[in-house]
């Protein structure tokens, strides 16, 4: 746990690259193999279920720092991190000494789950009293979760790779699925896999970024495949060996969530591997993406949630055929068989669709297609390099994604809260009112879009005009006006404005504008299609 | 505190002004924030010695920062322990241990004694003159950092670590920018550098001050960091500069530079992560929560007023531990990680 502690403290303290990478390399070299096939795990986001609730985390910690449950959560609004505050409040004891391995705390706290809630706390907490403030937080997050090092899943890899003289592609496609550090050895996942363990690998999908300004003046318009860009939920469908398999981009086996696929394994030869999105589809068309939600939201799949929401699979990439990876052969070849394929399968029963080439023989005709995007049901535009590979994580060049402009409005910040991580103690999370006759009506929460410096400003704002405190919330004075982004917009029983907006955020302060220049309830409705 | 003076039919003894912390009986000011006729200081940092009024009376450790930084005033000193009467109204300057000179102020009138400590600490830092706790009936006490997660290391152990990571960038023959507040902060990090590891530079501000106190203080040889300075000569050597100074044009002479800063604040790792420095070193000039309670319950006082920090939260925590705690707003800021602002850190 120590080395552990140890790595977490070097990647914390560092905002290089580099000096990450190094402590990375150097700790996979020294750690012992299970705790080094821990640490990846952590590192990818599948620790181990937690344990316990954090409600029992935050009460046996104050009890145990002799503070009030009520300071406790005040103060937990203030550090903005439960693993943290847990790790500063908690008397320190300077002869703390622990000798334990990281693997074996794990295997400790996976067998707590069955243990009862007396059981729990005792080792909890003799956990906690033998600990540094440092193993304290790496303890907690692991529990927790969400480490925040900035550590993405390529730096790591890419630390590994140097540490086992391994390629990286290779590494990241043998990091992908759902391994478990309980069932697969550090050997057998990265050194030697085993065939039977690659059966319903997924490939490492590939990411595009945002289009940049300067893309037009350089590039031309014949080197690109356009497509819109489908707003459901990014998948990868395998077919191998008789058996098929269903990855979201989160690494998430969704096999049983859409049975609604099946017919295509009956269909489809072995050896297939198709890259694509996952839409609601409903009397005929494209759904709207809280349709492909709620269907999400349910563990079992019932025959009448998939009569009321079916689901379509609208494909765009064929990253293997007939057993052979294909992603280092270029878009245009991909392209092509993977036309082949639809073209022999081509049936309206089956749940699948080839994503459409946008004719376009200059930018113009993008544009135009642009502004189709309400209508075609999509996002906005992909841009692909006809020549290009398929690549490993998001990687700049050769894939942009181009969304159509987001909805504004102006509205009124009413209420404050404190951020997390690199924002906590400072009141970055907002609340956002538009006008109802002479009341300010709350519509959204937003916490992104302000610069560092204005981020700062507004938290002096909301400190120097604090009309009301609710336990961590402020109510600030209505005095600020901001434009706030969104991307959809629908009508809803659930919020008190009666309207639903998705992914709200801050597009600029308008320091030009006063509260009763800011836009009404009245006008956002008006934006519902 | 209203209806309590309505009951003994007279004001309190200290009233919070749109000026400043106020005696009537006396007629003067304690730290105050707009121009008053005559300011009794606590210490001299810019949130608490302010421009603009008629006469000014602080410690006789404080006179020589106070006429650096407002210049011409009208000014006397003196000792701590020194009782000196006012209208009436004795008051006299005690330790705070926060910065060189830093005082509390005691003020007795009629068997009645309140204290005012301005920033304090409890742990000797070497520099200033340690705190002593006060008895009085009425406490008022900052709380910048008045919340149960902070809970500072011995100091003797963080100046440790920065002497360990000076080495450690000087063997690399990389430049240590060591940030502190140049009043106080700075003078408690420079008394313990240890200058056998290289050669110690301070940005100008800091020069200022340190040659400003060094009458007073015993610090290791510093140079002045400016233009003339090779930059192969600042390889391997510590840089003590203001928090405001990062980023400025002088660490462009600097080839891959590691930052270090010293401040309670490092504590959080947002705040260190927001900064974007190398290292935080959690080391702070005021006093913990622990330091808080202590410092409180030496007091032997009935009532607290909390001024800036976790105000509200730290005397509602108070008034569970049967004091008879309430919350003055006041003009000294500390609720924001004083990052930017001119307080202290």
């Amino acid at each position: 746990m120590k080395l552990f502690a140890a790595l977490v403290e070097t990647l914390d303290q560092t905002t290089k690259t580099n000096t990450k990478v190094a402590a990375l390399k150097n700790y996979f070299l020294k750690a012992p193999k299970q705790d080094a096939l821990w640490t990846i795990a952590l590192l990818s986001h599948r620790r181990p279920s937690r344990p316990i609730t954090t409600t029992q985390m935050r009460a046996w910690a104050a009890r145990e720092a002799k503070v009030p449950d009520w300071l406790f959560e005040e103060t937990y609004h203030i550090v903005g991190d439960l693993a943290e505050t847990i790790a500063l409040i908690y008397p320190s004891n300077p002869e703390a000494e622990l000798n334990r391995s990281l693997s074996a705390i794990i295997e400790d706290l996976i067998e707590l789950k069955s243990k009862t809630d007396e059981q729990k706390e005792a080792f909890i907490c003799q956990m906690w009293s033998q600990q540094s403030a440092l193993e304290r937080f790496a303890f907690n997050k692991i529990m927790t979760g969400g480490f925040r090092l900035g550590v993405s899943q390529k730096l790591m890899t890419r630390a590994l790779s140097q540490a086992l003289d391994l390629e990286e592609q290779t590494l990241a496609h043998r990091l992908m699925g759902d391994w478990s550090p309980q069932t697969i050895s550090f050997e057998e996942l990265l050194i030697k896999p085993n065939p039977k363990d690659q059966l319903s690998k997924p490939y490492p999908f590939y990411l595009a970024y945002a289009l940049e300004d300067s893309f037009f003046d350089q590039e031309s318009a014949d080197d690109w495949f356009v497509e819109h860009k489908w707003d459901g939920m990014r998948g990868q469908l395998i077919f191998r060996s008789g058996e098929w398999f269903c990855w979201s981009r989160g690494e998430e086996l969704m096999t049983s969530k859409f049975p609604d696929f099946n017919p295509l394994a009956e269909k489809l030869p072995q050896g297939t591997v198709l890259d694509g999105e996952i839409l609601a589809f409903t009397d005929g068309q494209i759904a709207d993406f809280s349709l492909l939600q709620k269907r999400m939201n349910r563990k079992n799949v019932s025959l009448k949630l998939r009569t009321e929401i079916p689901v379509i699979f609208g494909v765009y990439d064929l990253l293997e055929f007939e057993g052979e990876d294909l992603r280092h052969r270029p878009l245009t070849y991909r392209r092509t068989l993977l036309e082949e394929l639809f073209q022999k399968n081509n049936d309206p029963q089956l749940p699948w669709f080839l994503s459409e080439i946008v004719p376009c023989s200059r930018w113009d005709d993008a544009k135009k297609e642009r502004e189709k995007a309400v209508e075609k049901r999509s996002e906005g535009l992909m841009l692909k390099r006809k020549s290009s590979p398929y690549g490993v994580g998001r990687k700049k060049g050769d894939w942009w994604k181009w969304k159509s402009d987001p909805f504004t409005i102006d509205a009124v910040l009413t209420y404050a809260m404190r951020g997390h991580g690199r924002r906590s103690n400072l009141f970055t999370d907002y609340t956002f009112a538009l006008w109802d006759n002479k009341e300010l009506v709350t519509f959204a929460k937003a916490y992104s879009g302000l610069t560092d410096a204005e981020m700062k400003e507004v938290d002096r704002f909301v400190k120097q005009n604090t009309t009301d405190r609710f336990g961590p919330v402020r109510q600030v004075k209505p005095e600020l006006v901001f434009e706030i982004a969104f991307e959809g917009i629908a009508h809803s029983s659930r919020h008190k404005s009666g309207v639903a907006v998705r992914f709200p955020r801050i597009l600029r302060w308008r320091k030009d504008k006063s509260i009763d220049m800011a836009n009404s309830l009245e006008d956002l409705k008006t934006l519902i299609p | 505190m209203y209806l309590e003076a309505v009951k003994k039919k007279k004001p309190p003894l200290l009233q919070f002004s749109s000026r400043g912390i106020y005696c009537a009986v006396a007629d003067v000011y304690l730290d105050p924030w707009r121009p008053v006729p005559k300011a009794l200081i606590t210490h001299g940092h810019a949130d608490h010695a302010r421009w603009g009024h008629g006469q000014y009376i602080c410690t006789e450790a404080s006179l020589p920062i106070l006429k650096h930084r407002l210049g011409n005033i009208q000014l006397s000193g003196r000792p701590y322990g020194d009782r000196f009467l006012v209208n009436g109204v004795q008051f006299s300057f005690h330790p705070a241990g926060h910065v060189l000179g830093s005082a509390q102020i005691r003020v007795e009138y009629q068997g009645e004694v309140w204290v005012f400590t301005g920033d304090y600490k409890l742990e000797n830092d070497g520099v200033s003159t340690p705190f002593e706790p006060i008895r009085c009936h009425t406490f008022i006490s900052e709380c910048t950092f008045g919340l149960p997660v902070f809970d500072w290391q011995n100091p003797t152990e963080i100046h440790s670590q920065i002497n360990h990571w000076w080495a450690a960038q000087n063997s690399d023959k990389r430049s240590a920018v060591l940030m502190g507040y140049s009043l106080g902060k700075a003078q408690r990090l420079l008394k313990h550098l240890d200058p056998n590891i290289g050669p110690i530079y301070t940005h100008s501000s800091i020069t200022a001050m340190t040659e400003v106190t060094s009458a007073q203080v015993d610090f290791p040889k510093t140079l002045a960091l400016n233009k003339e300075v090779d930059k192969n000569d600042l390889k391997g050597a510590l840089i003590l500069a203001p928090p405001a100074a990062a980023g400025g044009a002088w660490m462009k002479k600097l080839s891959n530079p590691s930052t270090g800063y010293a401040s309670g604040w490092m504590s959080f790792r947002g705040a260190r992560r927001r900064r974007g420095f190398d290292r935080g070193f959690v080391l702070s000039d005021h006093a913990d929560w622990k330091g808080l309670l202590k410092a409180i319950k030496a007091t032997g006082c009935e009532k607290v007023i909390t001024t800036h920090g976790y105000t509200h939260l730290f005397a509602q925590y108070l008034r569970e531990q049967g004091y008879d705690a309430i919350t003055e707003k006041t003009a000294f800021e500390a609720e924001t990680p004083a990052e930017e602002t001119s307080t202290t850190l």
